[in-house]
């Protein structure tokens, strides 16, 4: 029994040893990134660690669906890694937390990543109050995907190109529609279709410095009307993201014509709809003239963590996967389309039909307010647009709480500006 | 002079009792008793994720917190739903609950194990699971429980996705969820009351509904009070049905207490907000417990 625990006790004592040395003999550049991306970025690390026989790279990865919270309690924690991966919207909120390194002076310098090599909208969603926290690593954006044979059916050729003709279309396809079918599928809890409509529009969404809602102004309030009324005209069905038992299925059996997603759905298409579902992706149309009409810079980034101390090589590592040929690679093994416009070749994603629809819409693209209540701000529209479609508040009725709530939501942020005014 | 006799090291002793009892004490106050303070003087910020950032952001808002959550229509709407689930919800799990350990007690019943067994299922499955499967049986047009309804004649139901049908959806999956715990402890109680009881009420010459109103609910009494109040409680705490089958809509229509409380804290990081909703959904499972005390 002693003899067991003085074993113990040793063994114990030396993996504390040899653990200490390795990091002092060979620094580690802890890289966290995400999901899928966090699988495959493994493969890339090694030809990196080449190229800089002097850093090693540890790569953990981070399931999406716990990576906010895991980053949180890592800075609260002071364990935060050198390197992370950090979705879009996220990067106003780790700004305000002061947890990222400032890259414009690297950026000036590098010559491997020109800034104007990226599509200027996404690379604008990592720009917090002038200053470059994160650099694209992969992009994404919002459009129609459609069932070609029912748009071809109601006797439209292409995809619509103005809000009037995609209204026209789905009136058309609705009453071509036999059994639970309709033109579109907006799942009821996405925020993301209305607040696309919006931005179209013109609207800012907030104003006075981001501290107030700006919902009752005219752009807005006309995207309101039209997404709800896209619903009492019935072109849409009252459903709910969790209510769709298979997207898939009912994609392919005709359930709706047009549907909004991103990216990752073109692969997902390919492999879950039986073959001679005939589909294809679009643009968005513009409520005037000016095609197409803008969608969200989505995507992510990667950034540098403020207290790294191994800035250096962090930086490298963040050059290194933004090369085209490795935004390539990192396509061919996901299908994440690259945040760089040189990355676009063929073979490659400039070589897929449904990938040409995105690299057209990425070039207008504009990120959501840069602030980190945002994704809070996003689910009180959603609530007061799926009660006004439900016509249990008028139009007008949800716009006023909504801004109410809005404003309840930014009070600290509008204390934390007058003190900083006052100081 | 015996160091027992002595006053002063007596004093400095301390009793044994407290020394076996201090492993458990301190685990109790270390991870429940400074939780919970520390919770309440949360609950008296603005704690959020600026707070994170910088303590200078952090403010001391008194009951601002609580004033808030007054004026704030979504947690009328979440109290209300609580209500809802409770008042419903909780006599409809009983009265299922006593049902079933009555027809599981009665002699003409066969197979009484595997009934209890398969009646007790539900309560040891994952919720997430089960909540998966109802999801199957709600679907509107492919659902097991409209395409029973067609068989009767009714019209479909969009269980999950009506603002009106949602809630007794959830109810009606709590209620198949939750009932067999409470029937497990009603068997064992009906199992107790002693057998004279029934043979004197038999001489005395009542009917089967006469012992059952006058012999076996009261003998029952506490165990029924005790299985209402664990119900009650755990039913103000409505979350993961919730959670996993609707998010809390439609609508907000099945947004409870304690969704709120996880959205406004672990959503949005507004600490303060969270341990101020928490705090009142203390205070009225509290408040209905002592009443229920009070009223039995």
């Amino acid at each position: 029994m002693k003899w067991g625990l003085a074993v113990f006790g040793l063994s114990v004592c030396m993996a504390v040893s040899v653990g200490c040395h390795d990091r002092q003999a060979e620094p580690v550049l802890r890289l966290w990134a995400l999901g899928r991306e966090g699988e495959v970025v493994q493969s890339l690390v090694p030809e990196f660690e080449r190229a800089h026989p002097d850093i090693r790279v540890l790569v953990q990865q981070i399931p999406w669906s716990a990576a906010h919270e895991k980053l949180l309690t890592a800075y609260v924690g002071g364990s935060m890694p050198d390197v992370f991966q950090l979705g879009n919207t996220w990067i106003p909120e780790f700004v305000a937390l002061n947890a990222l390194d400032s890259l414009d002076e690297r950026l000036r310098r590098s010559t491997a990543v020109p800034a104007d090599d990226f599509f200027p909208g996404v690379f604008d969603a990592s720009v917090v109050g002038g200053r470059t926290y994160g650099l694209p690593w992969y992009v994404d954006t919002r459009l129609l995907f459609y069932r070609t044979d029912l748009l071809a059916a109601a006797g439209f050729p292409s995809s619509p190109r103005s809000w009037n003709d995609w209204v026209a279309a789905m009136t058309k396809i609705q009453e071509q529609a036999t059994g639970s079918a309709f033109a579109a599928l907006l799942p009821i809890n996405e925020w993301q279709p209305l607040v696309i409509m919006a931005l179209q529009r013109g609207a800012t969404l907030l104003r006075d410095g981001d501290t107030r809602g700006d919902f009752r102004s005219a752009p807005f309030r006309e995207a309101f009307a039209f997404y709800v009324d896209l619903f009492r005209r019935g072109l849409a069905p009252l459903t709910s993201q969790v209510q769709v038992a298979n997207l898939y299925q009912d994609f392919a059996r005709g359930a709706f014509a047009f549907y909004v997603s991103g990216p990752w759905n073109i692969g997902e298409f390919r492999t879950r709809l039986p073959t001679g579902v005939p589909w294809a992706t679009a643009p968005w149309p513009a409520p005037d003239g000016d095609y197409p009409g803008v969608s969200l810079a989505g995507g992510a980034s990667l950034a540098i963590f403020r207290g790294s101390p191994r800035k250096e090589a962090a930086w490298a590592l963040v050059e290194f996967l933004s090369e085209p040929a490795q935004q390539l690679a990192l396509y061919r093994l996901t299908g994440d389309l690259p945040a760089r416009k040189s990355a676009w070749t063929r073979p490659g994603p400039g070589a897929d039909p449904s990938a040409e629809a995105f690299r057209t819409q990425l070039e207008r693209v504009r990120p959501t307010p840069k602030i980190p209540e945002w994704e809070r701000i996003a689910d009180q529209i959603t609530r007061y647009a799926e009660s006004a479609v439900r016509a249990e508040l008028g139009i007008d009725e949800a716009l006023h709480a909504l801004d109410r709530d809005v404003d309840v939501i930014l009070e600290k942020r509008r204390w934390m500006m007058r003190r900083e005014a006052a100081s | 002079m015996t160091r027992d006799a002595d006053p002063i090291s007596a004093r400095r002793r301390i009793a044994p009792g407290l020394w076996f009892a201090m492993p458990a004490t301190s685990a109790i106050v270390a991870f429940f008793f400074v939780p919970v303070a520390a919770a309440l003087a949360l609950s008296f910020t603005d704690f959020d994720i600026y707070a994170v950032a910088s303590w200078r952001n952090l403010r001391f808002v008194a009951l601002g917190n609580y004033a808030r959550l007054l004026r704030d229509p979504l947690f009328s709407i979440a109290l209300g739903n609580t209500f809802y689930f409770v008042v419903v919800g909780v006599p409809l799990t009983i009265g299922l609950s006593l049902g079933a350990a009555l027809l599981l007690s009665s002699r003409l019943v066969r197979f009484r194990g595997l009934f209890r067994t398969l009646f007790f299922l539900p309560v040891v499955t994952t919720l997430v699971a089960v909540a998966v499967v109802w999801r199957y049986v709600y679907h509107p047009r492919f659902g097991l429980l409209n395409q029973g309804l067609a068989a009767l004649g009714l019209g479909p139901v969009d269980w999950l996705g009506d603002p009106h049908w949602a809630m007794p959806a959830i109810i009606i999956m709590a209620a198949w969820k939750n009932f067999g715990f409470n029937m497990i402890v009603l068997v064992a109680a009906l199992q107790s009351i002693p057998d004279n009881l029934y043979e004197a009420a038999r001489l005395d010459g009542a009917s089967d509904a006469q012992q059952l109103r006058h012999v076996t609910l009261p003998m029952l009494g506490p165990t029924l009070f005790f299985v209402t109040l664990i119900t009650i409680i755990g039913y103000f705490q409505l979350f993961a049905e919730p959670y996993v089958m609707t998010q809390g809509g439609p609508s907000n229509r099945t947004l409870s207490i304690v969704l709120l409380m996880y959205e406004q804290g672990f959503r949005w990081w507004s600490m303060g907000y969270a341990a101020a909703v928490a705090f009142v959904l203390f205070a009225i499972i509290l408040g209905l417990t002592l009443l229920q005390r009070r009223l039995t």
